[in-house]
């Protein structure tokens, strides 16, 4: 065992110094102003200084968690997001398995599709999406012979596209990621199981899942946190929310209470909200991994 | 020293405000910025501007003006960035007269001083009233925007139909065309298009808001304005115009089913004119007002419209009210007129427009038959943003929601839009 020296920590703690100056510039300081922001009556008027600041202390937030919509829009959201983290999850995890079974030209195929899509910028994506999906002159409809059905009216029609189109371009750096978990793991150990028996059910149970699990922890949040904030997609593709708002998600319902209505000390609200949720969520998943004996 | 330390903290807790914007300075020569707002097909309109530039700049030795095209969809973006930091806003603006409000409580524009202009006086009063916040004026109407009712004079003929001459004759008459064409929108009528809607509501003798001492109070639950919802939401049904498809559309959308002949009528502006002469329904279509309650009479039309104003910040408030007077006077309107088929806001230069062209006439005369406004006050920003009047009549269009609660629902959001 070795004695830690004294004057370590300061050691420790100079090499660290660089990264804390950037985490504390580029996150810790915006965190503080949009806590700061929350606190306040901040509109137009007081940004151009035109009015003077009147601190409210919670209220911004009494005023949100007073709002029934709210409540239905984060319940949306969270449901929303939990479809496509599973979608993400099962399709890119399932195209990594299939990539590390086929032979190389259909693998190079497989990669080529799905780094398009994963670069394919989300305006476009989406933009792409609807003119596919287009009532009158879309692809699919004309391939389902359903001219006129329009893919964006019903809610829960409306929210299964969106929700396909974030997969469509959530999956690829899951199937990437996990291709290279499987590509690493030895082949050894592949083999003794297989010399012991293992069925591929078994070995891929108990010998290739707890190999990835570290990989799968990453992906899973990377996928939580992605789709828990989800803008785009769906401002784009339902044209702002839906038909009377039914296919609003948090991050869009802010900026319309908000940031359009030039409320910013609410918008900062809810994102200050958005933010401990999702660092909840977080921590939550740790300690359940922590708990069932696996150290991250 | 304590106290001292005490204030920068202070200080230093509270979010960042920008300051006062720039005064006193008014100077006459350098650069003029102005801000226009781009179009789908900017060419006349950037000729008509570039020949008042250069009148401009022969009239104004050491001034150059500078012109930058914004998009509409992004102005809400750029005009909050402009009054944030006074230094990268323009001197002169283009912006539509619902904004206006907004922008004058955000500190954007200034007052402008027209008592020595000869052509105010011709400003038609209620146009000129859009362009006022507290009986002051801060920006001179440049071009106004009503609605009337487009109809297909081929299938109208075709059925033996005569264009509707009230109000309560629209749903029946769009409903007998679908039947008898299943391919046509009996009316192209959109669940997010407020302005086509709230005439039936003014029609009905309801509103969005009435003023209450100087406090704006909701009016849109009141028995008349439901009346008037109840009107407009009918046409979006399965037998006139089927939510799926027109739940989720604006005007612009609502009037791009009539250009490309899929609806027998619609509501559009006399903006939109030439781009229906450019499309499927070019030459077979006419304009008539949108007819009110009784026979004959003509519902009241929104008074929309673009307003030119003077940033309270410019460092050159005499060239720019200036050069607002110019490009907002009668000459150029005019011109404006012949380049986009802008409505003039002068009325003599309506008169003579109307009487070059005929086909103007049903806006002329619904302007002349009286028009309404939405709430002028900042909180009408917030209103738009939260999209509390088309979600309200997509909620009752598709059924998601009885009228009467979908209407409390929305008059006790804009009383809490109002109270802020």
């Amino acid at each position: 065992m070795m004695r830690a020296h004294k004057g370590d920590g300061r050691i420790a703690f100079a090499y660290l110094t660089p990264a804390l100056l950037v985490l504390v510039g580029l996150m810790g300081y915006p965190i503080y102003q949009l806590v700061l922001i929350s606190l306040f009556d901040y509109g137009q008027e007081q940004v151009s200084g035109g009015a003077p600041l009147t601190f409210l202390g919670l209220e911004n937030y009494a005023t949100l968690f007073s709002d029934t919509k709210f409540w239905s829009v984060l319940g949306q959201t969270v449901g929303f997001a939990a479809v496509c983290v599973l979608g993400t999850l099962v399709v890119g995890a399932a195209l990594a398995v299939l990539a590390t079974r086929v032979r190389t030209w259909a693998r190079t195929v497989l990669f080529l599709a799905a780094l398009g899509a994963w670069a394919t910028p989300t305006v476009a994506g989406s933009t792409i999406w609807l003119f596919l999906f287009d009532a009158n002159f879309g692809f699919v409809n004309e391939l389902l012979g359903t001219t006129g059905f329009s893919w964006t009216y019903d809610r829960w029609v409306a929210f299964g596209l969106v929700a396909a189109q974030v997969i469509w371009c959530s999956f690829p750096f899951v199937m990437v990621t996990l291709y290279a978990g499987i590509k690493a793991i030895p082949g050894e150990v592949l083999e003794a199981a297989a010399l012991d028996g293992a069925s591929a059910l078994r070995t891929a149970r108990s010998v290739m899942l707890p190999l990835l699990r570290p990989l799968l922890i990453v992906v899973t949040i990377q996928s939580i946190i992605w789709d828990f904030k989800v803008f785009t997609q769906i401002y784009i593709m339902t044209n702002g929310g839906g038909i009377a708002g039914r296919n609003l998600v948090l991050n869009v319902y802010a900026y319309q209470q908000a940031f359009a209505a030039s409320e910013y000390g609410l918008g900062a609200a809810i994102g200050v909200v958005m933010t401990l949720l999702l660092l909840l969520v977080t921590l939550g998943y740790l300690r359940a991994l922590r708990k069932s004996g696996e150290a991250l | 020293m304590a106290a001292g330390l005490a204030v920068t903290v202070l200080a230093g807790c509270a979010p960042v405000q920008s300051g006062p914007a720039a005064t006193g300075a008014d100077q006459q020569t350098g650069q003029l910025r102005v801000w226009l707002f781009d179009e789908v097909n900017r060419g006349p309109k950037e000729a008509v501007v570039k020949e008042a530039v250069t009148e401009f700049q022969n009239a104004h030795q050491g001034v150059t003006v500078d012109v930058q095209y914004i998009q509409v969809q992004a102005r809400a973006e750029r005009f909050k960035a402009a009054f944030s930091d006074p230094k990268s806003a323009p001197d002169v603006a283009e912006f539509g007269n619902t904004d206006l409000a907004g922008y004058v409580a955000g500190g954007g524009f200034g007052e402008l001083d027209l008592s020595s202009w000869a052509d105010a006086k011709d400003l038609l009063p209620a146009v000129l009233d859009t362009g006022k916040v507290d009986g002051k004026v801060y920006g001179v109407p440049w071009y106004v925007g009503v609605r009337a009712l487009y109809y297909r004079t081929d299938v109208f003929t075709e059925l033996g139909l005569k264009p509707p001459t009230k109000l309560d004759d629209i749903a029946p008459l769009a409903r007998q065309i679908r039947a008898a064409k299943p391919d046509l929108l009996g009316i192209s009528a959109g669940g997010k298009y407020t302005y086509g809607a709230m005439p039936f509501v003014w029609a009905n003798g309801g509103d969005i808001a009435r003023k209450d001492g100087d406090k704006f109070v909701a009016a849109i639950d009141s028995p008349e304005s439901k009346a008037g919802l109840r009107q407009y939401t009918e046409l979006i049904a399965d037998d006139i115009c089927p939510p799926a498809q027109c739940a989720g559309n604006g005007g612009d959308a609502s009037v791009e089913a009539f250009r490309a002949g899929k609806a027998a009528m619609t509501i559009g502006g006399d903006f939109n004119r030439k781009s229906v002469d450019a499309s499927a329904a070019a030459g077979k279509y006419g304009i008539v007002p949108l007819p009110g309650k009784t026979e004959g009479s003509v519902a009241p039309a929104f008074a929309g419209g673009n307003l030119l104003g003077v940033m309270k910040g410019s460092e050159r408030k005499s060239l720019a009210t200036e050069f607002v007077k110019l490009l907002g006077g009668k000459q150029y309107q005019r011109k404006m007129f012949d380049a986009m088929g802008n409505m003039p806001t002068f009325g003599d230069v309506q008169a003579d427009v109307a009487k070059a062209n005929p086909v103007v006439e049903p806006f002329i005369k619904t302007l002349g038959a009286g028009t309404k406004f939405v709430p002028v006050t900042a909180n009408w920003a917030k209103i738009d943003a939260q999209a509390l009047l088309p979600n309200l009549i997509q909620e009752v269009a598709t059924g998601g929601n009885g009228l009467d609660a979908a209407a409390k629902k929305a008059a006790d959001a804009m009383n809490a839009a109002f109270a802020s």
